[in-house]
């Protein structure tokens, strides 16, 4: 068997037991990238010879008897927006192109410490922003089960890596659904945690209130093992969170019988026809299961994407301003004074949708317009975490879409700004909350285009999302991504 | 209806935002600004009287440190990135005068 | 011609003297290499983050209690956002919407009356950098040593009327800070910095005028002057029947006027909003009580103390309180069983006037309490003369020579040989019969003459004292 066809947990165990190198775990994917990123662009940057030698280090270890965790020794990408100590970080932005962090964030830390290889850093929407990973300065990233469509976004890269078989494991960042959306179209499992269960530190800020970091895999197994990995109180992010409940692992097998499931049917108005289908499979395979499931209604979920667009520009405003042409980072060439430095450097080195946002936030922040916009917005968001507390009073677990639609074809979404930000219908207000959210890949769509379906839980309740989650998996069956089903074929026609 | 964003607030935005756009850029930001405005004008149809704004997610409370002092950075780390540097400090064009 | 009355309030920004930075463990430092103490999250690098240091909250509240605030239990910090090049995240994390002191006041002393003068609210925050300006190159450097460095901002209500006033207030603030700990509050290092906002009115009108603020001010005489300026200017402008504009102007010292910071660029639009980056502070009874126990005696108290407790004058006490390190050193040196009185002449006397001639605060003080009780020993125990005791204190106050023993190694102590005494005295008598004979007619003022000689004559190793008496007894 292929090594790619093992999932995270699977080839983990292998390397356990030393059946599979970490080195050759590490060419598998290596070779897989070399082949498909002429096709795919998933990674911004990758180094062969680094990520041996890391393998290496790890096969050493795990020889003496030093297994360092359940994923030692497994290949995992990196979002683009994290900070890897030696290694370009560019938040697929022109204004950061040089930029290499002499630190680590936190989340790279600890995947280092738990013996990962890191496999390189994957593209995504400059600075997080947009749904489609065409906002970056330097790649268009393809969508491995169609190459004409987008991954979605703005962790588009991590999402088609894993889909791509170029990678078992990746990190996203996920602000308003930049986990849960690119997940659903590009088919595989990815989950927001609570807002503080992963540290934020060395993740560059798009929007602070509402970033999170999380794992994006293939299974929710695999899922569950690198959120465990990654999770924990750090002393450098004050948000993050003392938790005691981070064994994941132990959840995935705690089945959905006698869960509440709701269905928010706002979330359902407004989707494509095989959305929602794909969330009425859901809910019967959950069902099937021994949960129950009912629609209700979540009244606020039309304010939700008004009032996160308000407050992720006026973070975002604020926490780009750091990007000057000062200390480090693009500046531009000519320029005559100190501020035409500042306006010059900004303007060159932000894309146009980042510029848009920082216009905006700058905006509802000014004097004379904050109480009506950013302070209404913050009191929006209240009242939309007050709705969900009551709806987790009657539910344990909400199904919806992760997206209103499958993945759209390249280069239609970004004329419309507006109507892209609507698209973030199914994902925001979980940001917003605080809750977490986790994408399952479902259904295949007519168009052939993956559609996974969204879970939200309560705070801290991660635990019901992933026995909903292999509930769901056990009733779907195995799930095909398109390199396997190729690796498949391919090996039929060799036997032929 | 919502604020009118006109040429000088665009001005003004750009001044705070340290951005300079060019009048196809400005005309298209600004309509694009405006558009946005409009939409979140649906903001408030929803009756917040008396709301508190939820400023933090959770009642976490004195994320502190101690007064301890911790290793800096060295010095040509920091400055490794710089897009102009001299004698240890990294150089800007010239702030007053 | 209309009488005018001017109306100043006070932002001072206190550096506190914490060992490291408010929200990184950098230190605090003040003369290190450029940008040596600093990291991701002073130098603004992405993804950093900050931790409040839990000691600038402590300070902050001590010292909102010695100014008589209301402690805000529960405050937050948020970013005010504007671009400069010292400011390395281009916003300063500051408090606006909850700072942590609130309605406080002092209580100054001019022209023997007593004045109350309201805190509005203290509030924390961050030091910006260092931006230095290269002649040469025509461009600037930036240092980030300082960015970080924790402040406190006390904004005073706009109860000051003069100059007198303002410095009364500062000295105040100045006294608190030094008493408690929490700032050495210098000036001239910049670890205390005043803004001034001034307004004119016409005598007895009830409405504020229009007031500028002026920057930059880093002694109490460029402040004074400052004011003095700034009043003229205002009037001036009123009395021509023109408008004072509200606006922010930079003080030079050397031109000794101001002149408006203005620049289209200069945005005066904040759009401050709570930080998300740092959770609420809360402020705990039990830490406030514990605060309030261990306050400091403060200046006026202490003076009170040293009046009735040692006997001193209330001029002296005065002096000796000003600074803290001069109380210390006169509360150390009573304690080594020395007169207060003698210990508070050589504080207010040669040790002041030492300190101002070499331009040096009290906190610099390198002689011991025990040095000194053990000179004003050697004086009472007549080993030396009071002349020779001040040559020694100099040396004493430059690097804490141990009396007794320089006294010894340099032969200074006065001569014991009440022989060779004798024989000197005899001499200069002997010599001056004039004199002698004016002395035993009655002319007490040549006796100081004829001491004068045999003290040349010894060197000025001998006790004045004694030797008056001595020529006393033979030309009686």
């Amino acid at each position: 068997m292929d090594i790619l066809e093992f999932s995270a947990t699977e080839l983990a165990e292998k390397i356990r037991k030393r059946e599979i190198g970490a080195v050759e775990a590490a060419k598998a994917s290596l070779d897989q990238m070399e082949k498909e990123e002429k096709r795919i662009h998933a990674y911004l940057y990758w180094d062969r010879k680094a990520v041996l030698e890391q393998a290496e280090n790890e096969d050493r270890d795990i020889r003496k008897g030093k297994i360092k965790s359940l994923l030692a020794g497994v290949p995992v990408a990196i979002k683009d927006n994290i900070c890897t100590k030696e290694i370009p970080t560019t938040c697929a932005s022109k204004i950061l192109e040089n930029f290499v962090p002499f630190y680590d964030a936190a989340a790279v830390r600890k995947l280092k410490e738990a013996g990962m290889v890191l496999l390189g850093k994957t593209n995504m929407d400059e600075f997080a922003m947009g749904s489609t990973t065409e906002t970056s300065a330097f790649a268009v990233t393809r969508n491995p089960w169609n190459l004409s469509h987008v991954p979605g976004g703005s962790s588009g890269g991590s999402c088609a890596a894993v889909a791509a078989g170029e990678g078992f494991l990746a990190l996203g960042s996920d602000t308003g659904g930049s986990i849960r959306q690119p997940a659903s179209y590009c088919g595989v499992t990815g989950i927001k945690p609570t807002y503080g269960t992963v540290s934020r530190y060395g993740l560059v800020a798009y929007a602070s209130s509402l970033d999170q970091i999380g794992p994006i895999g293939r299974t929710a197994a695999d899922c569950a093992l690198l959120l465990s990995i990654l999770s924990g109180k750090d002393r450098r992010d004050a948000t993050s969170l003392e938790r005691k409940d981070l064994d994941f692992s132990g959840t995935v097998d705690a089945g959905v019988r006698g869960l509440k499931i709701g269905i928010p049917e706002e979330y359902l108005n407004g989707a494509d026809e095989d959305v929602k289908e794909a969330v009425h499979q859901a809910a019967v395979w959950l069902e099937r299961q021994g949960a129950a499931v009912e629609t209700f209604h979540l009244k606020l979920t039309e304010y939700t994407i008004p009032a996160y667009y308000i407050i992720a520009s006026a973070e975002a405003s604020s926490n780009l301003e750091r990007f000057d042409g000062v200390k480090y980072g693009y500046r531009a060439r000519e320029y005559e004074g100190l501020h035409d430095m500042y306006k010059k450097s900004r303007s060159e080195g932000f894309g146009p949708e980042v510029r848009r946002r920082i216009l905006l936030g700058s905006f509802v922040l000014s004097s004379g317009y904050y109480d009506a916009y950013y302070l209404k917005a913050m009191k929006a968001r209240a009242l939309i975490r007050q709705e969900f507390s009551r709806a987790f009073g009657r539910y344990d677990v909400l199904l919806g879409p992760a997206s209103p639609t499958a993945a759209p074809k390249t280069g239609t979404s970004l004329t419309d700004p507006l109507n892209m930000y609507l698209s973030d219908i199914d994902t925001v207000a979980v940001n917003l909350a605080g809750l977490p959210g986790m994408t399952v890949p479902c259904t295949v769509g007519r168009n052939g285009l993956p559609i996974g379906v969204q879970l939200i839980g309560d705070c801290f309740c991660e635990g019901k999302l992933f026995a909903a989650a292999a509930a769901m998996e056990r009733e779907r069956g195995e799930w095909k991504l398109p390199f396997l089903a190729g690796s498949r074929k391919k090996e039929k026609e060799a036997a032929e | 209806m919502a604020e009118k964003i006109t040429d000088q607030t665009m001005e003004e935005l750009e001044i705070l935002a340290k951005l300079r756009l060019s009048e196809a850029e400005r005309e298209k930001a600004k309509k694009e600004i405006q558009r946005m405005l409009d939409y979140v004008e649906l903001l408030n149809r929803l009756d917040t009287d008396g709301v508190e704004p939820l400023i933090q997610l959770f009642p976490v409370e004195n994320g502190f440190r101690e007064d301890e002092p911790e290793e800096s950075t060295a010095r040509e780390e920091l400055l490794k990135g710089a897009p102009q540097e001299m004698d240890g400090q990294f150089v800007v064009p010239r702030t007053i005068g | 011609m209309k009488q005018y009355e001017t109306v100043i309030g006070l932002e001072v920004h206190v550096e506190l003297a914490t060992r490291t930075k408010i929200f990184c463990g950098c230190r605090t430092e003040f003369g290190a290499a450029p940008n040596t103490h600093v990291c991701p999250v002073c130098a603004g690098f992405p993804g950093s983050l900050p931790i409040l240091n839990k000691k600038v909250v402590d300070f902050a509240l001590r010292a909102g209690l010695a100014l008589n605030c209301r402690i805000e239990k529960r405050c937050r910090f948020d970013r005010k956002n504007y671009f400069y090049p010292d400011n390395p995240q281009n916003y300063q994390i500051s408090q606006l919407y909850l700072p942590i002191c609130r309605d406080g006041f002092v209580e100054i002393e001019t022209e023997g009356r007593t004045k109350r003068i309201g805190i509005h609210e203290i509030h924390m925050e961050e030091d910006a950098g260092k931006l230095i300006h290269d002649e040469w190159s025509g461009n600037s450097l930036v240092d980030y040593n300082r960015s970080g460095v924790p402040l406190i901002e006390i904004v005073s209500e706009p109860d000051m009327r003069s100059a007198g006033e303002v410095l009364a207030y500062l000295e105040k603030l100045q006294s608190v800070m030094r008493y408690l700990g929490v700032s050495d509050c210098r000036l001239q290092e910049g670890s205390m910095r005043a803004d001034v906002n001034l307004s004119v009115r016409e005598a007895g009108s009830e409405r504020l005028g229009v007031r500028t603020e002026m920057k930059n001010l880093n002694s109490f005489k460029a402040i004074a002057h400052a004011i003095e300026g700034e009043r003229e200017r205002q009037i001036d402008l009123l009395s021509q029947g023109r408008p004072v504009i509200q606006e922010t102007r930079r003080w030079d010292d050397n031109k000794e006027s101001s002149y408006a910071m203005r620049s289209k660029e200069d945005a005066r639009d904040y759009r401050y909003f709570p930080d998300p980056d740092l959770p609420s502070v809360y402020i705990s009874d039990e830490w406030i009580e514990r605060a309030k126990r261990e306050q400091p005696e403060l200046r006026e108290e202490k003076a009170k103390r040293y009046e009735s407790e040692y006997g001193l004058s209330a001029y002296d006490a005065g002096l000796l309180t000003a600074d803290p390190a001069l109380a210390r050193m006169f509360e150390e040196t009573v304690s080594c069983s020395t007169a207060a009185k003698k210990a508070a002449n050589w504080l207010t006397g040669e040790t002041m006037r030492l300190l101002k001639e070499k331009e040096q605060e009290p906190s610099s003080l390198v002689f011991s309490a025990a040095h000194l009780a053990e000179l004003i020993a050697l004086v009472d125990a007549s080993e030396i003369s009071q002349k020779t005791a001040k040559e020694v204190f100099a040396v004493m106050f430059e690097t804490d020579v141990d009396p007794k023993q320089y006294v010894k190694e340099h032969g200074l102590s006065m001569e014991t040989d009440k022989e060779l005494l004798d024989t000197v005295i005899r001499q200069v008598l002997s010599d001056n019969p004039k004199a002698v004979e004016e002395l035993k007619s009655g002319k007490e003022k040549v006796l100081g003459f004829l001491t004068g000689q045999v003290m040349r004559a010894m060197k000025g190793k001998a006790d004045a004292a004694g030797i008056k008496e001595r020529i006393r007894n033979l030309c009686s």
